[in-house]
């Protein structure tokens, strides 16, 4: 049984289709990129699977429960952490604050705040500093941090590397690099498709809300996924696209 | 000395006004909700409170016991049947639907108490006259010490409740950004249903002592309102240190305002509410960082 099952997955944004029958599944300690044009889907997908979007067709396993009508906060609950696309950090609240609330998805583990301030040194002398005075790089990792307090059994990363300098990104990543060894089971939105294909096992690369390639990281090749990614292959374009 | 003393009882009096504006800037402060049916919600509890000590004989102190569960449970009801709803339709929907409130409850009270002023004060004994004499002359009145200092307790009982509990924190963030906290475990349903809860509790709280120094009628609530809202923007909107001492300065200038004019109570504290709303927009940015200087900015 997978961790996670995403069977004809439909989300809108009002009358726009923004993901179309997606399908796919995630086995534990599966580390997957999710890669594809802005407007693909992809972060719209993430959000479905964390329940910050109500799906409108479709159906989400997790851990062989059904989830599709559960909202956001049973699901982080159930183990689905989701570090979201520009942080989303609670700006007038301390980073030891913005860490601890993780703590009310009652599930306690490994990661707790001594573990998040192990894994993001760069975090320890700011501790007291309200979120919305770090810089990029220390709001990333308290939005990861943040996340790992709830000790996911899925963690879904989107777009860490969004507004920080490359200097920072390659930081955040190193950081990143003990959790994906520890096999930890993420699910990963990167535009680098370099840096995608090089931490993931498993690419799925989406263009205007479905999936138009998926396979091994190791089995593809970057001309192909560059292919399905601008959907050059196709004989004729899809149906009105998304943006 | 009697400048002195007008300005001691105006602080006090500003205690009141703190007291009052408690709910109403806790509910802006950490739900972004202005609650125009503030003031009603108060006399609905002074009503309570009167019921309870003319039926049954209950102290109105001993009667918030039993009050205070009741408010708590109309703020749940309020959030989940009012706000929750009118909030989805922006930030100007949930004022007309607490305003369209506020005229529901002052006529269902009218209806019912028809429109006799009443007062708390037969049932309290002698406290709502009752005074402690200070050197050089000076009364202050038993009611209105433990009013200022009911205040204090309260809204720097609230202020610690957000900072330092989890239930605080949990309130506190998802004022910020309600769609975030769903992602870390948290219901923002049941915790801003909490906060309205706690902030229709401070009303009760304030309905109780309104009702014991004065006396009020069912359509006294805008009136409470106006109080609430002057001492809650003259603080400050949104810090609730901040609304105590803008209780304060509504209260010493109303009561300085009477000294110099007997006519001059309501305008002194009208004046120098309007004048700080002005000096606000004037300045706007100065007096952030002058705020921020205090400890008050958010």
């Amino acid at each position: 049984m997978s961790l996670l099952d995403v069977n004809k997955l439909d989300v809108r944004h009002g009358l726009l289709k923004a993901v179309r029958e997606v399908t796919f599944s995630v086995e534990k300690g599966e580390r997957i990129a999710l890669v594809g044009a802005n407007g693909a889907g992809k972060t719209t997908l993430l959000r479905a699977i964390a329940g910050a979007h109500q799906s409108t067709g479709g159906q989400i396993r997790f851990a062989g429960s059904d989830v599709t009508a559960m909202p956001s906060y049973q699901r982080s609950k159930a183990g689905i952490a989701l570090v979201p696309e520009g942080r989303k950090l609670f700006t007038r609240m301390t980073v030891t604050e913005n860490l601890q609330l993780a703590r009310a998805a009652g599930r306690p583990g490994a990661w707790t705040l001594e573990a998040v301030l192990e894994a993001f040194p760069n975090l320890k002398p700011r501790l007291h500093a309200k979120a919305g005075t770090l810089s990029g790089g220390e709001q990333q990792a308290t939005a990861i941090g943040r996340a790992l307090m709830t000790n996911p059994d899925l963690l879904l990363l989107d777009e860490v590397s969004l507004g920080l300098s490359p200097l920072v990104v390659e930081r955040v990543y190193a950081q990143l690099e003990n959790l994906m060894a520890s096999g930890a089971t993420i699910v990963l939105v990167e535009q680098d498709l370099k840096r995608a294909m090089r931490v993931a096992t498993r690419v799925i690369c989406m263009l205007e809300g479905r999936i138009a390639l998926e396979g091994r990281a190791k089995d593809l090749s970057r001309d192909q996924v560059t292919e399905a990614y601008f959907g050059l292959g196709r004989a004729k374009p899809a149906e009105a696209g998304a943006s | 000395m009697i400048w002195f003393n007008q300005m001691l009882q105006g602080v006090l009096l500003g205690g009141y006004y703190a007291l009052i504006a408690c709910g109403l800037s806790f509910m802006f402060s950490v739900m972004r909700i202005i609650n125009l049916a503030h003031g009603s919600l108060a006399i609905l509890a002074a009503f309570l409170l009167f019921t309870l000590a003319k039926t049954f004989g209950i102290h109105p102190i001993l009667g918030l016991a039993i009050v205070l569960p009741v408010m708590a449970l109309l703020g749940w009801l309020l959030q989940r049947a009012v706000l929750e709803r009118s909030a989805r339709g922006g930030q100007l929907v949930p004022v007309l639907s607490t305003f369209g409130l506020a005229i529901v409850i002052d006529n269902l009270l009218f209806q019912a108490y028809g429109a006799d002023t009443r007062s708390l004060t037969p049932y309290v004994g002698s406290l709502s006259y009752d005074s402690w004499g200070l050197p050089g002359g000076i009364f202050v009145g038993k009611l209105a010490v433990i009013t200022f200092v009911t205040a204090v307790a309260l809204l720097g009982g609230l202020q610690l409740f957000l900072s330092s509990t989890r239930l605080g924190q949990a309130i506190r963030a998802t004022a910020e950004d309600p769609d975030t906290v769903g992602l870390i475990g948290i219901d923002a349903r049941t915790v801003n249903a909490t906060a309205a809860a706690i902030a229709m509790v401070t009303v009760g709280i304030a309905g109780a002592f309104l009702g014991m120094r004065a006396s009020f009628n069912p359509y006294a609530g805008g009136q409470q309102l106006i109080f609430a809202f002057e001492a809650a923007i003259i603080g400050g909107a949104g810090s609730l240190w901040g609304t105590l001492i803008g209780g304060v300065v509504l209260g010493v200038a109303q009561s300085i305002g009477a000294k110099i004019h007997s006519q001059g109570f309501l305008i002194a504290g009208h004046a120098v509410f309007l004048a700080i709303v002005f000096v606000r927009l004037f300045l706007g940015p100065q007096t952030y960082r002058i705020r921020a200087a205090f400890g008050m900015g958010k």
